[in-house]
């Protein structure tokens, strides 16, 4: 009984306990990803230099929606957090919300955002 | 049937009461931290944008009396575009390292694979893309001290250099433990056993990529 919980947990381990998913993207993945950051890339700086759109109050949002798309899809695909356990997202995502929320208050405590 | 002992020698470590190699959970709890220096880091910048009394400017054009000669914008786009790209393909190039090493034990019969395959390639062009990226920064930071913006001419000065300054460490860090990579697959050859510690340089070098990409829009493009 005992070497079957050995068994079980040796198995456990050659699965996830080495770091490594079952199911890493393949290459041709990993190219289509390269492909679509270039694209969100390209986007941004074309966006930086489009007159009309810089004078709208569109333009940060849309560069901010392009930059946290390319964070996202880093993090899913390149960083394997789509496919990893699920204690690595929450021991990234924790803090990326909580420094998230920090940057937010405070710049409303003292930036740009301030509540008169 | 295996028994404990075999399982341990053949894994190279227990198992632990999580499942998950302590390592592993190291490297993002490590990483979860960073993102709060990198956010206090970028918060510290975003309050004092705009703030500056004295010239030059990221984004505008100085003119006397608040500088002593009209000094034009000090950011340059294009060139931080294409540095930014270099970040962004040396990922790709790190997770076909990671890649490479994880299938080092397959066949490889065609010359695609074959490069796709051969990690040393893909951890020299990680490397030698993070040493260009260095490179574009050094050149940007001299430009800068030429233009007459150093860490001490204003707030833009002081935060623009705090923030990006910190993330070329951190480049460099990466750039350093790639090369020590590098090494040991020349020494030994990296083996899919080997692909954990891979692994865990590749989640740091991906954590510098989109740091990175937070700093370009943060920084170079929202004006």
């Amino acid at each position: 009984m005992a070497l079957d919980q050995a068994d079980a947990n040796a198995a456990h381990v050659d699965h996830t306990a080495m770091g490594i998913a079952h199911e890493h993207p393949t290459w041709s993945v990993y190219w289509k990803v390269a492909v679509i950051l270039t694209i969100l890339t390209a986007l941004e700086v074309w966006v930086y230099y489009i007159p009309s759109i810089v004078a709208t109050h569109w333009f940060v949002p849309i560069l901010l929606v392009l930059a946290a798309a390319k964070f996202v899809i880093v993090v899913l695909f390149y960083m394997h957090l789509r496919y990893d356990h699920r204690l690595f997202r929450a021991l990234f995502t924790g803090p990326l919300l909580i420094a998230m929320s920090t940057i937010v208050a405070l710049l409303f405590l003292f930036g740009h955002l301030v509540i008169k | 049937m295996a028994n404990p002992a075999a399982a341990l020698e053949h894994h190279g470590h227990p198992p632990t009461t999580t499942g998950l190699d302590n390592k592993k959970v190291a490297i993002w709890a490590f990483i979860g931290s960073e993102c709060m220096l990198f956010a206090s880091l970028i918060s510290t910048y975003l309050i004092y944008k705009g703030r500056s009394v004295h010239g030059p400017f990221p984004h505008l054009v100085c003119s006397p009396p608040l500088c002593d000669k009209v000094m034009p914008a000090v950011l340059d786009i294009p060139v931080t575009s294409i540095s930014t790209f270099v970040l962004l393909v040396s990922s790709l190039a790190m997770v076909l390292a990671l890649a490479a090493v994880e299938n080092a034990d397959k066949p490889k019969h065609t010359m695609g694979e074959k490069i796709l395959g051969n990690s040393r390639l893909w951890l020299f062009m990680t490397a030698l893309l993070g040493t260009t990226f260095l490179g574009f920064q050094a050149y940007e930071f001299t430009s800068f001290v030429h233009k007459g913006l150093t860490i001490q001419t204003n707030l833009f000065g002081s935060s623009f250099f705090t923030l990006t300054g910190f993330h070329g460490a951190h480049v460099t860090a990466g750039v350093l433990w790639l090369l020590t990579l590098l090494a040991i697959d020349f020494k030994r050859g990296l083996k899919p056993k080997d692909a954990l510690i891979v692994d865990i340089c590749a989640l740091y070098w991906h954590f510098v990529d989109v740091v990175w990409v937070a700093i370009f829009t943060l920084v170079y493009l929202i004006h």
